[in-house]
């Protein structure tokens, strides 16, 4: 990298921040100094229009701490994590192991298919499973009648039990063929003479898993983590289209709250505060998350 | 090695299996597009007995989708050009330019990548207003170039690192500037990395849904997604017409990603290495 980012003679060491300054200006302006004015906004009490904006030092924070419908919501982005992400990896795990090393015919065609709800908006997404939910003719109620689970053809988004992880489960729908063709493209960088070998001393299918697979995709199953665990935890979209955080606070979530109480209580401070903490909770994720992917390629290294 | 056919009959029933989880949702919807109201209640499967686009022509006219469609194409483009753009220069100037301050400018824009959008969505909301711009595209274009550009340098500059140095330093020595190198030398090798970024933006914009609910108030001005949210506010019961629409905003993301689905998968797999 040290060569390419050589000076030529002659030429301003200044040289490159003319190709950055554009790209930067646009960034500072519209990304970077909003992320500081929302950390600013924080440590103040403004409905977001009158003149009278009051520094109150940490005491949206205080209130935050002490707020049963963050609590609840961050409880909700957590049980999110594991509809989102642990079910998604899991699956994605399980469906690479069975499929593994060896060429499948029309492999690709499956891979367009498993792929399709990453690219489609959250909103139509939330319109067809709002389709598939529907107590009276929504596809899943009409199979449950169908085999004679009437009891169970409930009402799936508006029940206080069922509704969270009826709409944690569209992100596990979303979720575990991006996860899937992940692994898959992992396993074509581990060594078959790994599993020649763990055969020959006799480990079974399961061992080899666990003890080949799994070390093997440590750095897929660390982007898997990020990315499906930040999906997670900003998780809005869905919510907004499903159930709007109802019945009650039952699916409420983080980024809902922030949104709710910017736009429609006018707690800009507040809602500041929250984003403030949601994006901290993103960013050490990020990190921590990351600092272990380095830490295992150095290792195998 | 291939696999015999009694090895490889057990993997297409799981992956036939896992397939249709996905896909059957997805049919169900696009088919209840075709249906009349009462076709809906007969069966979530049932096929159409006429497939007829009436649907589509009242989400059309009388849902507004085709003003939301303009505006989203609008939108998209504009962004997508801009933030391609700007990135070829930024991601240039990180990955083969002198760059002073450089180790802390990297982690200054990958800031940018990780934050989530309720981050920065109150402070675009005034800033946007003191611009005074809430009634027009422009406040979802400019917010939304500003935030692409941070993951577009990252991925530029990733490429132009990888570039071979010799090639650079042949076209110096033949007389080039920077400029011309990077235009005439570099940006024709670039293809299937600008490639890659064009779609990945152009699927993350036209998607976008917590910017544009919030950033434009005027009806007029609401993009594909967010005319969606509130189409279904106002419909919740017409199936077929809410399905019609649905299909009108994720049609042109599914066509995009079959045409370039080598790109998609290989940026959001190497993009979220980024992430």
């Amino acid at each position: 990298m040290a060569n390419v980012t050589k000076k030529y003679p002659g030429e301003s060491r200044w040289k490159g921040w003319w190709y950055l300054l554009p790209a930067l200006l646009v960034y500072l302006l519209f990304t970077f100094l909003p992320i500081l004015e929302t950390i600013r906004s924080s440590f103040y009490q403004w409905d977001g229009f009158s003149q009278n904006k009051v520094w109150i030092g940490l005491g949206n924070y205080v209130e935050l701490f002490s707020d049963p419908k963050f609590h609840n919501a961050l409880r909700n982005n957590l049980i999110f994590v594991i509809f989102y992400s642990i079910i998604p990896i899991l699956i994605g795990l399980f469906l690479a192991s069975m499929l593994s090393r060896r060429p499948i015919p029309g492999f690709a065609f499956f891979r367009t298919a498993l792929f399709l709800p990453q690219v489609i908006s959250m909103v139509v997404v939330g319109v067809i499973w709002r389709w598939m939910f529907n107590p009276t003719f929504g596809p899943i109620n009409s199979l449950l009648r169908q085999i004679g689970l009437d009891v169970f053809a409930i009402s799936w988004l508006g029940d206080f039990t069922w509704a969270l992880p009826a709409v944690g489960s569209i992100g596990t729908w979303v979720q575990y063929g991006f996860c899937m063709v992940l692994f898959l493209a992992g396993m074509q960088h581990i060594q078959d003479e790994y599993y020649e070998a763990a055969s020959l001393d006799g480990a079974n299918t399961f061992k080899q898993f666990i003890h080949i697979t799994v070390p093997g995709l440590r750095s897929e199953i660390a982007v898997a983590l990020v990315t499906t665990i930040i999906a997670a935890l900003r998780v809005f979209d869905l919510v907004y289209t499903t159930t709007k955080g109802g019945p009650g606070e039952t699916t409420m979530v983080t980024g809902f709250l922030i949104y709710r109480a910017a736009f429609t209580n006018n707690r800009i401070g507040y809602a500041a505060a929250i984003a403030t903490v949601l994006t901290l909770i993103i960013l050490v994720i990020s990190l921590f998350i990351r600092r272990y992917q380095q830490q295992g390629s150095e290792e195998s290294a | 090695m291939k696999y015999p056919w009694k090895n490889l009959l057990p993997r297409y029933f799981i992956l036939i299996v896992f397939m249709l989880v996905v896909l059957v949702p997805i049919w169900g919807m696009f088919t209840s597009a075709f249906k009349t109201s009462t076709e809906v209640m007969e069966g979530p499967f049932s096929l159409p007995s006429n497939w007829s686009l009436d649907n589509f022509e009242q989400a059309w006219r009388v849902g507004r989708f085709n003003i939301f469609f303009k505006n989203s194409v609008i939108v998209a483009t504009a962004v997508v050009i801009s933030s391609v753009f700007l990135s070829t220069l930024s991601g240039y100037a990180f990955g083969a330019l002198p760059l002073p301050g450089k180790s802390w400018l990297y982690p200054l824009i990958l800031i940018g990548y990780m934050v989530p959008f309720e981050a920065v969505i109150i402070p675009l909301y005034n800033l946007m207003d003191t611009f005074g711009i809430t009634d027009t595209l422009w406040a979802l274009i400019l917010p939304q170039v500003g935030l692409s550009v941070s993951f577009g340098t990252m991925w530029m500059s990733s490429f132009f690192e990888n570039t071979p140095g010799e090639l650079t330093d042949a076209a110096t020595i033949d007389g080039c500037s920077r400029w011309q190198t990077l235009w005439y030398i570099l940006w024709p090798i670039a293809k299937p990395a600008v490639t890659t970024l064009v779609v990945l933006i152009f699927m993350w914009t036209w998607n976008e849904f917590l910017l544009a609910l919030v950033l434009v108030q005027n009806e007029a001005l609401r993009t594909l997604p967010v005319g969606l949210a509130f189409f279904q506010g106002k419909y919740t019961a017409n199936i077929p017409l809410m399905a019609a629409g649905a299909i009108i905003v994720a049609l042109p993301t599914i066509l995009i990603y079959v045409l370039f689905q080598r790109f998609f998968i290989r940026g959001m797999l190497g993009g979220a290495v980024k992430g």
